[in-house]
């Protein structure tokens, strides 16, 4: 199988360029990241991240083939050769597929992603009816990969404003939350013309998100929760 | 001075949403239009004064043109946000903006009652 991968050594090259290689797969190579693996046993200098190797951690965050997904649950069979990998677009690459994730991780802390209840805790946990709970269905789930954020042209141009598809789903998480007090704060702290508005709906996190998570039904929830509090 | 990120502005939910109500009402005249001029086709020069004389024609096309203009605005500003960093140029692109739709605006009113 051919593949063609982003390489780039701050202390070594002077740009970035593509490196092909070429991999005879194992019966055992099912995933993306299991070639990645291999690759590295050939050429040890390709600098990724991964770690539990199953779609829970999020590290291995990339570009695949023009789509941001997470290699350890890519399929290779449904690949298209050559298989072109590069870092998630739009942020600021350290080597190789490795890219600076300090932006990001900025906007997921701006948003209190913690619950908020100044209650006295009662004795054994704060209870939620099955339905309550039902509401964070399709936003917990998420593993801050980082994929959807580094789909969307908004953060792209605004990291340092717009809070980014991840971490807005995370907003909405706790907005959802019964067991959450701050839900005024939490969306006073979202309406901004740059924090939340920079959204343009094109949905490309949703494509993107390997987790089948859809951040702009998340966002528009957040809106329609402003819209109710205003009229 | 430090070249410090702000943001909080406080504002933003008003203007989508003049975004999306705007669009309703342009989608509506738009619609209504073409339905009530469709069936009298051809028309004259003295049809289309006649048709603009009723008042009820320029009302509406007056409320389709203030929702396309603060559409417009919407949207113009939007682009300056995503893409015109510098905020002096922004704030200069986006005040001649607002002139230009003042303008186009007062145009407008002046075209429709010179029927």
């Amino acid at each position: 199988m051919k593949f063609s991968i982003y390489r780039y050594n701050p202390e070594k090259d002077n740009k970035p360029y593509m490196r092909d290689y070429e991999l005879e797969l194992l019966p055992t190579d099912r995933m993306l990241l299991d070639a990645i693996l291999r690759i590295k046993t050939m050429d040890d200098s390709l600098g990724l991240r991964k770690s539990c190797r199953e779609g829970v951690c999020g590290s291995d965050g990339m570009n695949i083939n023009g789509k941001n997904g997470l290699a350890c649950v890519t399929p290779l069979k449904d690949l298209k050769e050559p298989v072109v990998l590069r870092p998630l677009p739009g942020f600021p690459v350290i080597r190789d597929l490795i890219v600076d994730m300090g932006q990001f991780f900025k906007q997921y802390h701006s948003v209190k992603p913690y619950l908020i209840n100044d209650n006295p805790p009662p004795q054994k946990e704060r209870l939620q009816s099955p339905e309550d709970r039902e509401e964070l269905d399709g936003l917990y789930e998420c593993v801050l990969c980082g994929c959807c954020s580094a789909s969307c042209p908004s953060f792209w141009w605004n990291p340092d404003k717009f809070v980014g598809p991840a971490a807005l789903l995370q907003a909405y998480r706790f907005i959802a939350d019964t067991r959450d007090e701050a839900t005024s704060e939490r969306l006073d702290n979202l309406e901004d013309p740059y924090r939340l508005f920079r959204c343009h709906t094109i949905m490309n996190c949703a494509d993107a998100c390997p987790k089948g998570l859809n951040p702009t039904e998340a966002i528009g929830r957040i809106k329609k929760q402003m819209v109710k509090r205003m009229v | 001075m430090v070249n410090r990120i702000v943001v909080g502005a406080h504002y933003g939910l008003r203007d989508w949403l003049l975004q999306r109500i705007s669009a309703v009402v342009m989608a509506v005249y738009a619609v209504g239009f073409v339905l009530c001029v469709l069936p009298r086709l051809p028309l004259s020069f003295e049809d289309w004064r006649a048709w603009f004389a009723n008042p009820f024609v320029k009302i509406s096309t007056l409320m389709f043109m203030l929702s396309l203009l603060l559409h417009a605005w919407v949207g113009v500003r939007d682009i300056f946000m995503d893409y015109v960093k510098p905020f002096g140029v922004r704030l200069c692109l986006q005040v001649l903006v607002i002139l230009a739709l003042i303008v186009y605006a007062i145009w407008t009113v002046s075209l429709l009652w010179s029927v």
